[in-house]
């Protein structure tokens, strides 16, 4: 078996195949009960439209802020230490493990109409629930971590030496953030946005429990094709491929990209 | 060097194994599944709509009280789910579906062959918050702008009932969210998120605890009828007798006695 720097041994390569197989399967099995030559009318109705630009614009915003506010706190969790971290880094990560819907009625209990935040809202006039809103909240909230835990890790392995460096040569902390550490995990942080984009994309069970459901406003892609799949099943596997293929695409172009650099 | 194929047939030695292991463990379940069993205990498999619930669960006590060394279990879940399962081939003796449509969808799959006998309906009614907190009285009422109304999706049953109540009473409603079940819609109504919503009469009294009803003047309109039948797949079997059974302890009286104490119409 060839290999680029190291000898693997040989047999690693069964259980890789197993679980190759374990993924491919399922896409295999879908790919092969698609209609394909409907495919094009099947997922060209005005609702497949509405419902795959709602995902997209949701899951891009989602990522954006994400991003804003994922990069700081994974630049806090690696670079300090206070009492209760651990905790707290816990707490950052719970997201992950909790099942979606949970997420969504926390959501609901935290910005609904007599949440804890909600109730105070609400008598601003602001309501969260039933909006697109809803949507960029309830997709972030199951996307950030995947974002921390990327750039925290990344943080972590780059070492402090250039941020040293930088600060003895009379840089204000905030240059050095911006000129040397941002600079150098930005792989890191490319392929936590690639993640978290991606596990906004397919988000369901919080954003129907918290946003709802309405073609244009809250219904995103999977949330389409499970409503698909009461009347058209073939509909619904038709709109899973494309859901794939745009996930494919997403994550294919992000490995592109860090194939040319290295 | 040693050679990586004898390393190679040792760990995929192992891995064939683990995986024998994990596939017998699976025929085995699915074998007790099949309600083969022991000779004493027959087990009946009932796929019905999640509307059902409670009193089907009722009525499977009373069959398993008559018919001493009969299991009665159920699978419960939206009606599309429940025939696409049958159609994957999952095993089942009778379906119950909450409308027509989706038992014609089964009889066009093969899946139910026999005779459909319809054996109770249900109309929809208007859930709020308890307390009625935006004053809904009557079906115009949920129009208003200042209403949040949530109803089923078009696709499910209760949301094609949802749509013919919108036509009796000649009024368009623009929700805020059309769920994929009642269950949701019924959520968002309990928490207060909706100021009212359009679900089934049914599950408004078995939510009444969290949920007042107005009821509707035209509930008529919105009336679907449930249809039940027995599985090809038992029917050819021959086990057809405790299926028979049960469809029957359903339309008899008794049965019939347990649905309309459910807030379920005539067939």
């Amino acid at each position: 078996m060839r290999s680029s720097r190291h000898d693997l041994p040989g047999w690693l390569i069964i259980p890789a195949g197993v679980g190759l197989a374990l993924v491919l399967l399922p896409l295999a099995a879908l790919a092969v009960r698609v209609d394909w030559t409907h495919l094009p009318a099947l997922v060209s109705t005005p609702a497949s439209h509405a419902a795959l630009w709602l995902s997209l614009r949701t899951a891009t915003a989602s990522t954006v802020l994400c991003l804003v506010l994922g990069v700081p706190m994974a630049v806090v969790l690696a670079r300090t230490t206070f009492w209760g971290h651990g905790v707290v880094r816990a707490l950052v990560l719970l997201p992950l493990v909790l099942p979606p819907v949970v997420g969504g009625i926390a959501l609901l209990n935290a910005f609904g109409r007599h949440g804890l935040v909600g109730q105070y809202l609400d008598v601003a006039g602001v309501r969260i629930a039933f909006s697109t809103t809803a949507v960029v909240l309830a997709q972030s909230f199951v996307a950030l971590p995947f974002l921390v835990l990327a750039v925290e890790g990344t943080i972590r392995t780059s070492g402090g030496r250039y941020e040293e460096v930088a600060a003895t040569l009379g840089a204000r902390p905030t240059t050095v953030l911006r000129r040397v550490t941002l600079p150098l995990i930005l792989p890191g942080l490319a392929s936590g946005a690639v993640l978290a984009f991606a596990r906004a994309l397919g988000e369901f069970g919080a954003t129907v429990t918290f946003a709802g459901s309405r073609e244009g406003v809250t219904r995103t892609l999977p949330i389409e094709i499970y409503l698909q799949r009461e009347v058209d099943p073939d509909a619904a596997v038709a709109l899973s491929m494309v859901l794939v293929a745009v996930a494919l695409l997403v994550v294919g172009l992000a490995g592109a990209r860090r194939a040319v650099r290295s | 060097m040693r050679s990586p194929y004898r390393s190679a047939a040792c760990v995929g030695g192992t891995v064939a194994a683990l995986l024998g292991l994990v596939m017998s463990v699976g025929g085995c379940s699915a074998a007790t599944s099949e309600g083969s069993g022991s000779p004493d205990r027959r087990t009946l498999t009932v796929f019905a709509a999640a509307s059902l619930t409670k009193v089907f669960e009722q009525i499977g006590a009373d069959v398993e009280a008559r018919h001493p060394g009969l299991d009665v279990t159920f699978v419960f879940g939206g009606s599309s789910d429940l025939v696409a399962q049958l159609q994957h081939g999952a095993p089942g003796d009778v379906l119950a579906t909450a409308d027509p449509t989706t038992m014609d969808k089964a009889a066009k799959a093969g899946v139910v062959s026999g005779t459909t006998t319809f054996f109770t309906s249900n109309v929809l009614t208007i859930a709020v918050p308890s307390s009625n907190p935006a004053g809904i009285t009557t079906f115009a009422d949920l129009a208003k702008p200042t209403v949040d109304v949530v109803i089923c999706a078009p696709q499910v049953p209760c949301g094609k009932a949802a749509a013919a109540a919108q036509r009796a009473y000649g009024v368009r409603l623009a929700p805020k969210s059309e769920e994929s079940s009642v269950t949701a819609v019924l959520a968002k109504v309990s928490t207060g998120e909706a100021d009212a919503g359009l679900v089934y009469v049914t599950d408004a009294l078995a939510a009444r605890a969290r949920v007042d009803s107005v009821p509707l003047d035209k509930a008529a309109a919105t009336r679907t009828r449930y249809p039940i039948a027995v599985l090809t797949a038992t029917e050819r079997a021959g086990t057809g007798a405790d299926a028979a059974a049960f469809v029957a302890a359903v339309t008899g009286a008794p049965g019939q006695a347990r649905l309309t104490a459910a807030g379920f119409g005539p067939a």
